[in-house]
């Protein structure tokens, strides 16, 4: 029993992470052929047919480059910045429900990794965590620029960190659990958060493009201002890292995105559907649901940055403290009173 | 308990690194460490919430500040005045009076009374929410009246600079 439970919980883990590293690995060909399409381009369309090996030359350039280390910098902590990086975008998706449980070969499987009762604040501490690659690798370059970059990308997380959970706090007054398995299952069928808390997405939203460095807050990144930002220095598969960590984590932010507010694997009419095609096809069409929710929230990344030209950055603070915290806290006690209103009559 | 020893092991380490580091940026990243094995512990005592609000508030927000200051002051080894030779004398004084009185202290210690828990799940979310709301709602008001206060002084302070 223990051994086939920590076997399913491998498989599944690994199943996960391998998924999570393909849609990043397609999501570089998918922002480029995006880009493209906005753009009357082409796009990337000679390695393999449409472009499709694009993504798999691009990673064996990153492995061949030179690698280069500057001499001035801080070896350990020049190659742990990469590392932190690319470790905290991939544990995110530890807590997310990918699906309901499901019936594989007679034996019932949580489509989960972990059901924790703090998953909500996991994801915020694992987001909390993740400026941490990008601040070390900054510094430890011992470039002005990087540096520069680095202290943008910390100062800008921890500004939409607090509207992030203020928004995230009146949605945790309507679903009463910290579990993402719970406030998944409340979501059943089309009952969905968004409808409930409309502004608390859009703040959620608006910080999760910050907490991603996507544009239009990729300062950290600013090429007009700052060269390449934080990873001016990096080279090879260490740059590869970062470019890639920013990736996973949108995928991991759209994954809860859709799991939070848009109802994860839920969809309308799914009793019936179920009903009808039985407990192993059925949840695993509402992992296929909830996919089809990340890719249309990956596309909506990927169209704002071709779309919205970035913030000065005393713009971004003043979004981000003086319109995004006071909406959020608005946003809380107008959800507040609703709900004790609607406990009283 | 042979997690918990090492896991106590990992915090003392990384907290001396803390001290015996020279650069002052290592020391934060030491720290960081060091409170991240404070969050195994409270997950070793079951207390998943203190856990991850630990992780959250000391690891995500208080330290990304430490090292934004540190980052930007650029301290190094060359940098750093030489201190004069009166400073640390009286440096090594105070610091063996310190020694003194903790061992002091520890010669007066007797093992206490171990604690019992009531409640083996008291860490969890739900419970610890109850206790705080029903028993200790006062205390906690005034915590965060006393929180705010600090978040106006601050901002008044900010303001007077500028």
């Amino acid at each position: 029993m223990e051994i086939a439970f920590v076997l399913e919980k491998f498989v599944f883990i690994t199943v996960i992470f391998a998924l999570s590293l393909v849609v990043a690995m397609y999501s570089t060909l998918a922002e480029r052929k995006i880009a493209a399409f906005l753009q009357d381009r082409v796009g990337p369309n000679r390695a393999g047919p449409g472009g499709m090996f694009q993504p798999l030359a691009d990673g064996v350039k990153m492995f061949l480059k030179e690698e280069i280390i500057p001499t001035q910098s801080s070896k350990f902590l020049f190659i742990a910045g990469p590392s932190l990086a690319i470790l905290t975008a991939c544990i995110g998706s530890a807590v997310i429900p990918w699906g309901q449980d499901v019936v594989l070969f007679g034996k019932t499987i949580a489509l989960q990794a972990t059901d924790i009762n703090v998953g909500i604040l996991y994801i915020f501490g694992v987001v909390s965590l993740g400026v941490y690659g990008v601040m070390i690798g900054g510094w430890a370059s011992n470039n002005k620029f990087s540096l520069m970059g680095a202290i943008r990308a910390a100062s800008q997380n921890i500004s939409y960190e607090i509207p992030m959970g203020l928004s995230i706090i009146a949605l945790l007054l309507l679903t009463n659990s910290l579990s993402l398995k719970d406030i998944a299952e409340q979501q059943h069928g089309f009952n969905w958060n968004v409808f409930y808390q409309p502004l608390g997405f859009l703040i959620f939203l608006i910080c999760s493009f910050a907490e991603t460095n996507r544009t239009p807050f990729d300062l950290p990144e600013c090429e007009t201002e700052l060269v390449g930002g934080y990873h001016t220095e990096y080279s090879s598969m260490k740059l590869g890292f970062y470019l890639f960590a920013e990736y996973i984590n949108m995928f991991v932010s759209s994954a809860v995105m859709a799991t939070l507010y848009f109802g994860g694997y839920n969809y309308p009419g799914m009793d019936f559907v179920n009903s009808l095609i039985g407990p192993t096809w059925g949840p695993l069409l509402g992992m296929g649901v909830l996919f089809l929710k990340i890719f249309a929230f990956i596309f909506f990344f990927m169209w704002v940055r071709w779309t919205i030209p970035r913030f000065r950055y005393d713009q971004l603070m003043n979004l981000g403290w003086k319109v995004l915290i006071p909406l959020a806290i608005a946003n809380i006690v107008l959800t507040g009173v609703v709900i004790a209103l609607v406990n009283k009559f | 308990m042979n997690l918990f020893y090492l896991v106590a092991f990992l915090s003392i380490f990384f907290s001396l690194l803390v001290i015996f580091s020279k650069n002052p940026v290592h020391s934060v990243l030491y720290l960081i460490v060091t409170f991240f094995t404070f969050t195994i512990h409270y997950i070793l005592l079951n207390a998943q919430f203190l856990a991850i609000v630990n992780f959250i508030v000391y690891m995500g927000a208080i330290m990304v500040l430490f090292l934004f200051v540190l980052m930007l002051l650029n301290l190094n080894e060359e940098t750093e005045p030489l201190k004069p030779t009166l400073l640390k004398v009286m440096g090594v004084v105070a610091g063996m009076c310190l020694l003194v009185t903790l061992a002091g202290s520890l010669k007066a210690l007797s093992v206490s009374e171990p604690v019992v828990l009531q409640n083996a799940n008291l860490g969890l979310v739900k419970n610890l929410g109850k206790v705080l709301f029903n028993q200790f709602l006062l205390p906690f008001e005034i915590s965060s009246l006393l929180l705010l206060s600090a978040m106006v002084g601050a901002v008044l302070l900010a303001k007077k600079e500028a």
